[in-house]
């Protein structure tokens, strides 16, 4: 008989603790597909980010090294400049990458780093219980937002996707999403040219993945993964923000 | 006198309001009062608990790690909790979703089927209430009436349909151990 | 009032006239943030801002604080140390300021568990230079409230960052609580250094930056004088059952109510033990501490560390009386059932029964 659904081999045998109907769960295993198909188990060094995927090296069965909240990018620069030949990502949440870490992201990517960063945005803090996140819709209520995020006071959701497009030393950005099976295809091809465009030695990659989070938006999976589409892609539309790469 | 009462079951099951209410009726008794929800990590797995410590003296630790009394909502909540009451202690069962037995016989055990009686008063979220009554008549931590006040202060603002329901509810389980006891 | 710790610390600020905040979400006090941004919401002159971080946190921190109104931020941990930068200006720009510092099990990210394992960073500055600040320890839920209030008082008097040293315990336990009448901040007095546009007076700078040596060096001694003034008004010990007592077990916050099971068990059993409590972390109360040595031959000292308040009770007693540690990292919660049998080795192994 062929197994034709099974465990990546660059995943652990493990139970993911993340709630039913997280995004974060998918985007583990399509990066473990990625990094199967590319055949780079072996050679691959991630940093987890402080979020709800701080546990990420209990799941993937590669080499991880734990980055301070919002400094992924800094980790996984010194990583990468100590060892050019081996692919380094840094998986980092909303609020990680896009508050406490913008600088270090912005200054990484205007570097050129050779480095890819997954960048799961689910417009809220989960980890630490659904506070506003820099990525959190006008009008979205939050723990830290009771009245809904106001323009004036909270500013607007940050594109941080397109503001590491204008940093010279990037070379492929793309936004997708986990909300359905076809963009679940999308984000896996995603990862896959993110990948192999720092295996190329061509400079800072990332994707953005919109990602569900039933728990805190008090949502059920469905309506979560909904809400994506209807209203979530309408302040972050899915599509290549900038690929200098070319055909890889 | 210093008396800590554990209550434990899944989230959803109104575990952390029917301790909050204890805590509280218990102060306006003028006790001394400790209230510990169980936090982080713990929670994110779908259990909730809570510790409550009632005194007429200050209250040193909050914790309880050989508590008077276990409330067991479920299963998990009895095997977690069976070993750590204190001897001639009692545990409290939500009889309809715990089907096995304490297996300590120097414990006491008080079976409620919490979620029949909530059916037949045609209000499934009222099991804490009924739970709480139990506990409270079986126990005399504080009496029915501290409960109801409490209960009166935490609903303030919720419509009187809904006090009127818990309220029964807090009878309800009162009567159940009194009838049985 | 039946509250929650964090959420007794943000009613505590709110009443003594603190309208800004500025914060970033972290375990276990994210209920403060939480709080703050509900209560100030709601007052016309409240003003919160979740912060991309805590770094940008403790600089918002310092703008406010130069136009002279109260302000508070709050945090755990690895946040706090992010801070340690905006407190050493602070310190340096003599802003008063007030910081709460839920802690948790470290170092690095650690846990969430209640620790105390950052009594050294709190009580020895903790940023660089030469600099203290005020660090207070509450150890119950109308302490918090008290507190609070006590810290913005500090603040403004002696022009100084104040830390409040909880940890996660003291955060989520709920307690009764009775809070002190609100402030109007408008009714404070106002203060004489504060940068708001210097129409009709001479400008203003507040700096830290001070290039000559020697005008440097007065401003370390400045600041010097001023911590010794505060050594001798500030340092505060609660004293329970110490009248008698051949042992007296030294410990503050969470485990200081440990503690305090503890004794009344040994006391049961007619074990002459008390309870020191620090109130005041830094000043610490140290000649409180030097007077108890006449009639204290022992001294307990119990962290949820693995001792660093240790070091402030062995200078201290400058060599005075016998000095004993128990400590349990990581964010283990001791029972008093172990203090108690702790207390009672050493109450039998050192011939106190004997006295
Ligand atoms: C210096 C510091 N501040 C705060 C925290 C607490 N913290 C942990 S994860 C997190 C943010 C989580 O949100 P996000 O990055 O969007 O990831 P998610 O959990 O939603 O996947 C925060 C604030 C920390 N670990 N360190």
């Amino acid at each position: 008989m062929k197994k034709v659904f099974g465990r990546p081999k660059s995943m652990k045998d493990a139970v993911f603790h993340y709630c039913p109907g997280c995004g974060h769960s998918i985007i583990h295993r399509l990066i473990a597909e990625v990094i199967d198909e590319l055949n780079i188990q072996g050679k691959v060094i991630g940093v987890p980010p402080a979020g709800c995927a701080v546990l990420a090296y209990d799941y993937f069965d590669i080499d991880m090294g734990e980055a301070p909240h919002g400094r992924g990018a800094a980790v996984a620069t010194g990583l990468k400049r100590s060892l050019p030949d081996r692919i380094v990502f840094s998986y980092q949440g909303d609020g990680d990458i896009a508050a406490i870490g913008t600088a270090e992201t912005i200054h990484a990517a205007n570097r050129g780093e050779r480095i890819t960063t997954i960048f799961v945005n689910n417009g809220v803090y989960g980890m630490t219980g659904g506070q506003m996140a820099p990525t959190t819709i006008i009008g979205q209520i939050s723990s830290t937002t009771p009245g809904g995020r106001n323009e004036d006071r909270d500013g607007v959701p940050i594109d941080l996707s397109e503001m590491l497009a204008i940093a010279k030393g990037s070379v492929y950005i793309e936004r997708t999403a986990v909300d359905s099976p076809k963009n679940i295809v999308r984000t896996k091809k995603a990862i896959t040219k993110a990948f192999k465009a720092q295996m190329a030695g061509l400079g800072f990659s990332l994707v953005e993945v919109l990602s569900p989070c039933p728990t805190n938006l008090k949502m059920t999976p469905v309506q979560a993964s909904e809400w994506i589409g209807s209203t979530m892609t309408t302040y972050f539309p899915l599509k290549v923000i900038k690929d200098t790469a070319g055909k890889l | 006198m210093l008396i800590k009462t554990i209550f434990s079951g899944f989230g959803g099951q109104g575990v952390l309001m029917m301790g909050y209410i204890l805590a509280l009726s218990a102060m306006r008794d003028g006790m001394h009062v400790t209230y510990l929800p169980a936090y982080g990590a713990e929670v994110r797995g779908g259990t909730a608990n809570c510790t409550v410590s009632i005194s007429d003296e200050e209250i040193a630790s909050p914790v309880a790690s050989s508590p008077d009394y276990v409330i067991a909502m479920n299963k998990p909540s009895l095997i977690k909790y069976e070993g750590q009451i204190k001897a001639k202690g009692t545990i409290f069962l939500n009889s309809d979703l715990v089907d096995i037995d304490p297996e300590r016989e120097d414990i006491s055990v008080f079976k409620i089927p919490a979620n029949t009686i909530a059916k037949e008063l045609g209000n499934e979220r009222v099991i804490n209430m009924i739970m709480l009554g139990a506990v409270s008549a079986w126990t005399k931590i504080t009496s029915l009436d501290s409960l109801m006040n409490g209960l009166t202060e935490v609903i303030k603002t919720k419509s009187s349909k809904q006090m009127g329901i818990n309220k029964k509810g807090l009878e309800i389980g009162a009567e159940y151990v009194l009838r049985g006891a | 009032m039946l509250l929650r710790g964090s959420h007794v610390i943000a009613e505590a600020a709110v009443r003594a006239g603190c309208r800004f905040y500025f914060g970033y979400p972290i375990t276990p006090q994210n209920e403060l943030t939480e709080y703050m941004a509900n209560a100030l919401a709601s007052l016309p002159d409240g003003v919160f801002i979740q912060s991309e971080s805590e770094l940008a946190a403790i600089n918002m921190v310092i703008g406010v604080s130069m136009t002279g109104k109260r302000v508070m931020t709050s945090s755990s941990s690895p946040g706090i140390s992010l801070k340690q930068e905006g407190i050493s200006y602070l310190s340096g720009q003599e802003l008063p300021a007030v910081i709460i510092n839920t802690m948790r099990g470290g170092p690095g990210l650690g846990n969430i568990a209640p620790a105390q394992g950052d009594y050294l960073q709190a009580t020895r500055g903790g940023g660089h230079g030469d600099y203290r600040t005020i660090v207070l320890a509450p150890g119950s839920g109308q302490e918090l409230a008290d507190i609070t209030r006590m810290a913005f008082e500090y603040a403004d008097r002696y022009r100084i960052p104040v830390i409040i040293l909880g940890d996660g315990m003291m955060g989520q336990m709920m307690e009764p609580v009775e809070f002190p009448d609100p402030i109007d901040p408008k009714s404070l007095p106002p203060k004489p250094w504060v940068l708001d546009g210097a129409e009709g007076r001479p400008s203003r700078i507040i700096k830290s930056l001070i290039l000559d040596t020697s005008a440097m060096e007065e401003h370390n001694w400045k600041l010097f004088r001023k911590y010794e003034a505060i050594s001798r008004e500030v340092p505060e010990m609660e004293q329970f059952l110490t009248d008698d007592a051949h042992l007296a077990v030294i410990a503050y916050g969470t485990a200081s109510r440990i503690a305090k099971g503890a004794i009344k068990r040994v006391r049961e059993m007619g074990l002459k033990v008390g309870l020191l409590r620090p109130k005041t972390l830094w000043p610490f109360p140290k000649r409180i501490l030097l007077q108890m040595s006449r009639t204290i031959s022992d001294f307990l000292v119990f962290e949820m560390s693995a001792g660093q308040m240790l070091e402030d009770v062995k200078l201290s007693l400058e060599g005075r009386g016998r000095i004993h540690f128990y400590g349990r990292p990581g964010g283990i919660i001791s029972t008093p059932d172990e203090i108690a049998k702790v207390i009672n080795n050493i109450y039998f192994k050192e011939g106190l029964e004997r006295e």
